[in-house]
């Protein structure tokens, strides 16, 4: 479960609401009320969702990617089991997830033609390839860990259907980050080698990682207005330093090296410091130009094409049963 | 007959893990999200097996291999899959149709091993009973919308069940290992199944309106370790970790 | 090009537990057999549930959030409804 906060909200364009309205909805979402589909609400409020949702799914999507390249070589059974149980869950994640966004009146099929258009955004961290066995362990240690702390607070987003679906998300992922840790754990206790790789993993999800919680506060724009919504209960930077906090001790256990000259815990704040991140890496990538980009849509693609002829046979078959039926029961009459 | 039971467990071991091997590839390629999940169930009961009858395999041997060692560190003649199970995906129509055939066989199978004379044999075949049950179903139930859905569906599926018929008569073949512990009580004999399996594609394929194949010449192989040139290719990507680097804990 | 939609399905659950059955979520499927399958599929996969329903989305019929008060307000002043509503003396007991 990714969520990546990097878009501006959208403006209530041109739709003058009715401020009667728009003030009794903030009153609801302040007295912390959930809010239903079938509620009014802004039509900024709805565009903020679909968009923050649906991108949710397809990181979800998405995410199987990079995972998935490792299910055929998994170096035991047990560890192949725990990695195809995750991915899966992916996808199951990314299916909660879809289905909260079509409570809001959009499609499965408009919010994959979406994603599979290269319109809509998922999470840029699966533009980066898994190119050991250590980046699975990498990943659900870092990118599943940087999730949840995203996740956490959206179980209490004001919008019910997708605060349930984070709850049911949080329940099952808490498995996640640590079969990631555990992985590295036992890799770096088996031998040098195995911990260079672990190592070099880390050198390489580290930045990545802490990119997923979006640019820096003073340049993010809409934070104020979902945080008023109570879509979003943190800010970008509050959370990625909670994620800092939690992470670096558990890299030292592991015996590992932080990728970044800079950490510095500070007594004082009781929080580690850090050096800083590289932006443009992070735009570039979101534009479109990082190492995978191109093979992840192009993998989705292939597979909903692929699939196109199973979707249209399942549909056929149910017109023509519903026609068989008619039929009978117009033969019965 | 320790010699018998370490081989027909080891058969029925990497038949498992190969199909289980098989599905996982589709992990994030399947025609929709549910099916990605439902595959994905139908790989993982697969593993799940093969990890319980490797392991009993392991012990029978008594010479210290675990389920890994006999998973990743054999080489390709050595294993005793039937060749239906190592066949590639190819579209979902023939992932459906491999596991359709798999499936009806195995269903009566598992079932009638719980009777074995051999204890975990017998316990490992009444869990592997009831995923049998839901893979038979899964895969019945696509067979029928695939046969009876689209012209193109109907000609996919056909193709399929046609393609992949030359490898079922391997699912009833009886060498010495299974006489022998068919005789003990231990094994199931195939040719009892025959019926039942029949029975079940002739039900599913009625349905779907698709003709099966006459019985004619069937592959074989597997059993003695004569692989698809396939086959190779599956061996050196699962096993790639461990002969990469071998004798290292993951 | 558009492709035809799939059919929505609501997938409820009853749990071990021995309540009612209750709504976990949705699923796309062409036909009930198949909505059930991917139900127990996607909903089902940590032993959560012992029997599911599904029903076309399309199907349900929902209540009118603009008439909620007229729905549910009424039913707020009939405290004489709840059982702390009567006073029962001590001695009498748990009743």
């Amino acid at each position: 479960m990714y969520t990546q906060a990097l878009n501006a909200r959208d403006t209530e364009a041109g739709a003058v609401e009715d401020a009667d309205r728009v003030a009794a909805f903030q009153a609801r979402v302040d007295a912390e009320e959930k809010i239903e589909p079938n509620d009014w609400m802004p039509e900024g409020y709805r565009k903020t969702l679909v968009r923050q949702i649906s991108q949710h799914a397809h990181s979800e999507i998405v995410g199987m990617l990079p995972e998935g390249n490792w299910i055929s070589r998994a170096p035991t059974l047990k560890r192949k089991a725990a990695l195809l149980a995750k991915v899966q869950d992916e996808g199951g994640h990314g299916l909660y997830l879809y289905s909260a966004a079509e409570t809001l009146g959009v499609s499965r099929e408009e919010l994959t033609e979406q994603l599979l258009s290269g319109k809509a955004k998922y999470s840029s961290i699966f533009n980066y390839p898994t190119l050991t066995w250590a980046d699975i362990g990498a990943i659900g240690w870092l990118v599943d860990g940087a999730a949840i702390m995203n996740q956490i607070p959206l179980c209490r987003c004001s919008f019910g259907p997708y605060s349930r679906a984070m709850i049911r998300v949080c329940k099952e992922e808490s498995f996640h980050q640590r079969q990631g840790y555990e992985l590295l754990l036992e890799m770096v206790r088996s031998s040098k080698e195995q911990k260079e790789m672990v190592q070099d993993a880390l050198n390489r999800w580290w930045w990545p990682s802490l990119m997923m919680f979006g640019p820096s506060d003073t340049d993010s724009k809409h934070s104020a207005q979902s945080m008023a919504w109570k879509i979003k209960r943190f800010t970008n930077d509050e959370l990625r330093q909670k994620f800092i906090d939690a992470t670096v001790p558990q890299a030292h256990y592991l015996g590992l090296t932080i990728p970044d000259d800079k950490l510095a815990f500070n007594e004082e704040s009781g929080h580690w410091e850090f050096g800083e991140i590289d932006w443009d890496e992070f735009m570039r990538v979101v534009a479109g130009n990082g190492p995978c980009n191109r093979e992840r849509l192009a993998a989705r693609n292939k597979a909903h094409a692929d699939g196109a002829w199973v979707r249209e046979a399942a549909l056929a078959y149910s017109q023509k049963r519903a026609d068989r039926r008619e039929a009978a029961r117009h033969a019965a009459e | 007959m320790t010699s018998d039971l370490f081989t027909y467990t080891l058969r029925l071991a990497d038949d498992a893990a190969i199909l289980g091997q098989r599905l996982g590839e589709w992990c994030g390629h399947a025609p929709t999200l549910e099916e990605d999940i439902g595959l994905a169930n139908v790989a993982l009961d697969h593993i799940g097996q093969a990890r319980n009858l490797y392991s009993y395999a392991g012990e029978v041997e008594g010479a210290g291999r675990d389920e890994d060692q006999l998973c990743f560190l054999r080489k390709e003649r050595e294993f005793g899959n039937c060749l239906l199970v190592e066949q590639q995906n190819g579209d979902f129509a023939q992932t459906i149709a491999r596991q359709l055939f798999f499936s009806a066989f195995m269903l009566p199978f598992w079932r009638k091993l719980t009777g074995s004379t051999d204890e975990t044999l017998a316990a490992i075949a009444a869990k592997a009973e009831k995923e049998a049950a839901y893979h038979l179903r899964h895969s019945g139930e696509w067979t029928i919308r695939l046969g009876d859905g689209t012209a193109e569906s109907r000609a996919r599926m056909q193709d399929a069940i046609d393609l992949l018929w030359p490898y079922t008569g391997e699912l009833f073949e009886a060498d010495g290992v299974v006489e022998r512990l068919v005789a003990e009580g231990v094994a199931v004999d195939p040719e009892t199944l025959r019926d039942e399996w029949r029975a079940t594609l002739a039900r599913v394929c009625d349905e779907a309106t698709l003709p099966l194949p006459p019985e004619g010449w069937m592959q074989s192989g597997g059993r003695s370790g004569r692989h698809s040139e396939s086959f190779g290719h599956l061996l050196s990507e699962m096993q790639y970790m461990q002969r990469a680097y071998p004798g290292m804990r993951w | 090009m558009t492709e035809k939609t799939t059919p929505l399905w609501e997938v409820f659950i009853r749990s071990r537990t021995g309540m009612a059955h209750r709504h976990c979520g949705s699923v796309h499927a062409g036909d009930a057999e198949m909505a059930l399958q991917a139900a127990r599929d996607v909903y089902t996969r940590r032993g959560e549930g012992l029997s599911i329903w599904v029903v076309p989305s399309a199907e349900i019929i929902a209540s009118d959030p603009a008439q909620k008060d007229e729905m549910f307000e009424p039913t707020a002043s009939k405290i004489y409804r709840h059982p702390t509503f009567y006073e029962i003396p001590e001695e009498v007991g748990n009743m």
